[in-house]
């Protein structure tokens, strides 16, 4: 196992080596020049070939490029022009504010959507599995943006219920947190729990009539062992799969959702880094992204060999 | 005579399909007594394992459905079992070993937690003692190093072990009746004999009843006391296995015996068949079913469904040339034509 999660890390090095390039490259291609961004239009040449100079802006392309993989090989993702503060400490700051609710709108999409698709599979074509995947299928295609201003529209300004942007501060008590995650965690988990919803019944589908199930059911068993025990566990894959997607994402960020709701986290910071032609905190926040990937991708294959006994990543071992 | 264990009855289960009711179990009526082995035969789609599915109310959800007949087990109707009395009765007063070793076994699941899990379903001890048990009934049915196996899970076995997994669990609960759906035939030769010895062994030692599905008359000469022979849904012959194999009545078993290479077939050719196919059993249920492939079939046999009756203490039978009076001689000339 350790042999294999080493192999692992080593394949992801040309991984992260692309995205590291391509962000370099695309950055340098967003029109638009970082001192100019920082002093305003109206400033003298001088001075913008001063700043130029102190970011390092004034070297060529090439160069940057070298210096910029020399930093981060010792670790140093940069200093952000904009907000002045190094890259790491940026998303060290706002990665808990992402969590808060990106993590807890993927747990409330996973355990609904997982009873949703399970009850759907159960009962097959029934009125309450019509119901369900209607309610999926508009879940997964409505736009998000969408979705968030007529939250705002409806819950904020109309009925005045809900607060519409910021997040709450436990100073003024548990409900203002609260109450300020309510509509971005609504609004991020309808895609997830729609796209659980649909896993887990396609794959509980293909699970609940086959030979073994019926076996387990001949044996005596419970209808509830049979379907939420052996039944689920046989139908997991899919849905660690898609779940491993989902929490990579979950780090870094809503962009959408962050910004309707103006919340402080990982997606608000890589839009006002790209605003700001900030390339230290773009290239930072993209690299970051791409290493949860890699690392969360690892997890679930890890996960697998739990799930699925005759999945194994050691040579010659395994199964059919 | 040993007293009645299983007594189904014009059972009758129909598939409700959306191009029409396919009528799977068209007629089916047996007896199994206490500690016997009755075999059913008959071609693949005769309602061989859908009889036994019935008995055990296992059929497709919404799909199938048993419309009539009744099935008796020890005084009790199975079909008017509700739910909670439906799981006490699966598994410990009717055990099921089917087909497929490597499907039946549930694949995430370690051997022993599903023995495990099984016998303390069905009885009243701690996990320890059901633990014990399952070592027991692996070491019974010829498991080499019980303990260490039940740490194993089932792709890590092969067929035949997998197999002698499924009936070390069926017997754990010391079952009343073993149906057993084709047991061997996803078996290696070699293996299947052992398969089919130890079901012996184990129904000399517990008094079990076994239904033995098989398409395999090899294996109901070997194994069972009476046979029951199908076709498109009906039973077609029942009688005990000497009777049926020494005076078959029927057309169809006639047929099906012929098929059966013989190793004093000394001649190297073609192997028997019976002309024809077995009947869309959408259409069935006006006339024989039989009819379209009976050398013997006369007017009355393509127009009226022949009863099962019995022509001879034991011996059932249902063909319209056969009866008391007038019994059809295999071989014999069309004559009433």
């Amino acid at each position: 196992m350790l042999k294999t999660i080493v192999k692992r890390i080593l394949q992801s090095i040309p991984t992260l080596l692309i995205v590291v390039t391509f962000t370099f490259i695309l950055t340098r291609m967003i029109p638009g020049n970082p001192a100019l961004t920082m002093l305003g239009p109206q400033a003298p040449k001088e001075s913008v070939e001063q700043l130029e100079e102190e970011l390092g802006l004034n070297k060529s392309k090439g160069e940057q490029y070298v210096i910029y993989l020399k930093q981060i090989l010792k670790g140093d993702f940069g200093r952000s022009y904009s907000y002045n503060q190094s890259v790491v400490e940026l998303i060290k700051e706002r990665i808990p504010n992402t969590l808060v609710i990106t993590l807890t709108s993927l747990l409330i999409a996973l355990v609904l959507g997982m009873i949703v698709g399970i009850v759907s599979a159960v009962r097959q074509y029934s009125i309450l599995d019509y119901i369900f995947m209607v309610l999926a299928l508009i879940g997964v295609s409505m736009p998000i943006f969408w979705l968030g201003l007529m939250l705002v529209l409806v819950f904020s300004v109309n009925l005045g219920w809900l607060p519409a942007m910021g997040m709450g501060s436990m100073a003024k008590g548990v409900w203002d947190v609260v109450s300020h995650m309510i509509l971005p965690c609504f609004c991020l988990s309808t895609i997830p729990m729609a796209t659980f919803a649909r896993i887990t019944r396609s794959s509980m589908l293909e699970v609940v009539n086959n030979d073994a199930v019926k076996a387990l059911r001949a044996r005596g068993l419970r209808e509830g062992v049979v379907i939420w025990k052996h039944a689920l566990k046989n139908a997991l894959p899919p849905i660690v799969t898609v779940l491993g997607l989902q929490l990579a994402s979950a780090f870094t960020g809503a962009i959408l959702t962050e910004s309707i709701f103006s919340w402080p986290g990982m997606g608000t910071l890589i839009v006002s880094a790209i605003d700001n032609r900030d390339y230290a905190l773009i290239q930072g926040v993209v690299l970051f992204t791409a290493i949860v990937f890699v690392v969360i991708n690892l997890i679930v294959d890890i996960v697998y060999t739990v799930i699925n006994p005759r999945v194994s990543y050691e040579s010659g071992k395994g199964g059919n | 005579m040993s007293e009645n264990l299983l007594t189904v009855k014009d059972l009758k289960t129909y598939f409700f399909t959306a191009s029409g009711v396919s009528k799977a179990v068209d007629g089916v009526s047996f007896t199994l007594k206490k500690g016997e082995t009755m075999g059913i035969v008959g071609e693949s789609g005769s309602g061989k394992s859908v009889t036994a599915s019935s008995i055990i109310r296992l059929l497709p959800p919404k799909i199938g459905r048993i419309v009539e007949g009744t099935i008796d087990f020890e005084g009790k109707d199975i079909i008017k079992l509700n739910k909670k009395e439906l799981l006490n009765f699966r598994g410990k007063d009717i055990a099921v070993i089917f087909q497929d070793p490597m499907t039946s076994l549930d694949p995430v699941f370690k051997i022993g937690n599903q023995m495990v899990e099984m016998i303390c379903a069905h009885q009243d001890v701690s996990k320890e003692e059901a633990r014990k048990m399952a070592v027991e009934a692996l070491k019974k049915v010829g498991i080499p190093q019980p303990e260490k196996r039940m740490e194993s899970y089932p792709y890590e076995l092969s067929g035949g072990m997998c197999q002698r997994v499924i009936i070390a669990m069926a017997v754990c609960c010391k079952p009343k009746m073993v149906i057993a759906d084709e047991p061997t035939t996803a078996l290696d030769v070699t293996v299947q004999a052992q398969v089919l010895e130890l079901l012996q062994e184990l129904q000399d030692e517990m008094d079990t009843s076994i239904l033995l599905i098989t398409h395999n008359l090899g294996v109901v000469w070997k194994m069972c006391d009476t046979v029951m022979v199908l076709y498109a849904g009906k039973t077609v012959e029942y009688a005990d296995t000497k009777t049926l194999y020494a005076q078959p009545l029927h057309p169809y078993t006639w047929g099906l015996l012929d098929s059966m290479p013989k190793l004093s077939d000394t001649v190297k050719g073609e192997l028997n068949t019976i002309p024809g196919v077995p009947p869309d059993l959408r259409l069935t249920g006006n006339c024989c079913n039989f009819y379209n492939r009976c050398p013997y079939a006369q007017e009355r046999c393509g127009k009226e469904v022949p009863e099962l009756v019995e022509v001879e203490p034991g011996h059932f039978v249902a063909c319209h040339r056969q009866n008391k009076e007038n019994k059809l001689v295999r071989g014999e000339e069309n004559r009433n034509e």
